[in-house]
């Protein structure tokens, strides 16, 4: 759905979106990582179960809620991509952690 | 009761900026807290490590915000950044969460630049991946480098729109359509504003040059479109548009949707600020002086989060809110305060001569604001405009009563993107004036915060923490 323009950066991390290795620009948010990766949805919803991927991308819709490092319901377009991130994706309802 | 802050201010936009900056050059001690990796806010959003080879095309005032936030640079102020704010207290006390840790800092005063968010744009399936708001593909070029990749429709309506879909062009994305939906009566109603818009001609010739550029592109431009749906299943695959009572479809793989900006209200509202209607701009604001003061003693608000002016009147608010912060904290005498006003006032006057003539022009149909039934209006918990019309017929008088009976308003985003909404859903429905029927309460902590995180929080340390600072009774 996106593609990248000429970029100034030269670095790229590596992290693993339910298990599938992305190499993606340092800098950017998980959100935009997920959009430039062209997955088709961040997460599904807690009511109908259908797919969402991020909307307003500043932190106000709530809908790239993700599980990042093991932290359930993270606003992937807030959180910044890092090196060896491990990213989830939510399929419905949270439970509760152990 | 020494204070670990004279002045807290919570956003990094053109109006915390200024006024951090103005709050320093007086003397005081402080803070801005910026949920970002660096400051500027969401117009000038990356500005300072820009993933871009050549921003250039993001245009001019893209660019202004280097002067801004080279001044900013210029003082001794602590930044805050990648943390989020989740409640501020009236006694000044402002609770951040940076990176699952939580901070507590205490402050005289707390000065609220929060700035916009965009208005929910409820058409049946915008929650269809692949529907976006504008901003967000605006903020995908500026922060991720990133364009559309596909056939990209703009719908809506609102200078953002025209500003993006400008921006696309000359970024080589492939704009298919702008779907305006500016009304004939809110074209008519705009034309008595004109006058005084002439008064600051600088944006009428911008916004006619942008237009200008979009068309020659060969963007197809629909005028006085009346009603919009995305249409796919898994994500979208089309838009269909109302235009002269027909409706017709173009297929595209992203669609951008926009009906103007309004005021970021959470932490206000959290407060228990005083709101009041604006009837010219369809949106609740904080009830503020002319200094920015709410209602609440120490909490002041600047910039769009008080109401909406555009980024460099919203600039000289801040300006004119740091100098109040001075004056109400004793570095800066009324006579000195006034002084160092005028000019500011005097831009402002001139930088909102424009407002009245968009406010009008860019008015959202009413077709937008109270959405068709089957319409998902609260996208969490995926409650439509016909469910909470059903509850006003049943009895439910405001939006605090719906959000009990139907969770509408009730998940994560906590109403960001329905209070506007359901407001206006059920003053239709219940034929009472919005500001009769009111918004949801919001309550703290506004983002989210783990238990685990506040189990954490060393109050303990805080308080050693804060350079002299006494503990209160």
């Amino acid at each position: 759905m996106f593609k990248p323009l000429p970029d100034s950066r030269s670095g790229c991390v590596t992290l693993t979106i339910d298990g599938q290795s992305l190499s993606v620009f340092e800098g950017q948010s998980v959100a935009a990582a997920v959009l430039a990766a062209g997955l088709a949805s961040c997460r599904t919803t807690v009511v109908s179960g259908s797919p969402r991927l991020p909307y307003c991308m500043m932190g106000l819709c709530f809908d790239c809620l993700m599980e990042i490092d093991g932290v359930p319901n993270c606003q992937a377009c807030l959180v910044e991509v890092r090196e060896g991130m491990v990213v989830r994706r939510q399929q419905g309802r949270r439970g509760l952690q152990p | 009761m020494t204070d670990l802050y004279d002045l807290a201010v919570v956003g990094a936009g053109p109006a915390g900026l200024a006024a951090a900056t103005t709050g320093a050059e007086q003397g005081l001690r402080t803070v801005v807290i910026d949920e970002q990796a660096s400051p500027g806010g969401q117009i000038y959003r990356g500005l300072e490590r820009s993933p871009l080879a050549e921003p250039g095309f993001l245009g001019p005032d893209y660019q202004r915000g280097a002067v801004l936030l080279e001044r900013f640079r210029a003082q001794d102020v602590e930044i805050i950044d990648r943390s989020s704010v989740w409640q501020v207290t009236p006694e000044c006390e402002v609770a951040v969460t940076r990176e699952d840790r939580v901070r507590f800092l205490r402050a005289r005063r707390v000065l609220i630049a929060t700035g916009a968010q965009e208005r929910p744009c409820p058409i049946p399936g915008w929650t269809l991946p692949g529907v976006m708001a504008a901003g967000a593909g605006q903020i995908l070029m500026k922060a991720a480098a990133l364009v559309p990749d596909g056939r990209v429709v703009l719908a809506g309506a609102g200078p953002l729109l025209w500003l993006v879909a400008w921006q696309y062009v000359r970024a080589g994305a492939h704009v298919v359509a702008m779907l305006e939906t500016v009304t004939n009566t809110a074209r008519r109603a705009a034309l008595r504003h004109l006058p005084r818009a002439i008064g600051a001609p600088d944006y009428l010739i911008k916004g006619i040059e942008l237009m200008r550029t979009v068309r020659r592109a060969g963007v197809r431009h629909v005028t006085t479109v009346t009603g919009l749906r995305a249409l796919g299943d898994e994500n979208v695959k089309a838009v269909a548009y109302c235009n002269g009572g027909t409706w017709r479809e173009l297929t595209c793989d992203l669609l951008l949707l926009h009906q103007g900006v309004v005021p970021n209200l959470q932490i206000t509202r959290a407060l228990g600020c005083a709101h009041d209607w604006d009837q010219a701009q369809l949106c609740w604001r904080p009830r503020l002086d002319a200094w920015g003061n709410s209602s609440l003693p120490g909490i002041a608000v600047a910039g769009d989060g008080g109401g909406i002016v555009g980024a460099i009147a919203a600039e000289k608010r801040g300006e004119l809110a740091g100098l109040e912060a001075a004056h109400r904290l004793g570095t800066l005498s009324a006579a000195k305060r006034d002084r160092l006003a005028k000019p500011l006032q005097a831009e402002i006057r001139r930088h909102t001569r424009i407002r009245p003539f968009l406010d009008a022009l860019y008015r959202p149909a009413a077709v937008f604001r109270s959405p068709p039934d089957e319409t998902i209006v609260c996208r969490c918990e995926e409650v439509t405009a016909g469910e909470v019309r059903h509850l006003a017929d049943l009895g439910c008088q405001g939006p605090n009563q719906t959000k009990a009976f139907s969770r509408c308003g009730m998940g994560p985003c906590q109403g960001r993107m329905c209070s506007l909404t359901v407001s206006e859903v059920l003053a239709e429905a219940l034929s009472r004036p919005v500001e009769e029927v009111g918004a949801y309460r919001v309550r703290p902590p506004i983002k989210p915060v783990t238990l685990g995180a506040l189990a954490a929080a060393d109050l303990e340390e805080f308080a050693s923490d804060d350079h002299g600072h006494e503990q209160p009774p």
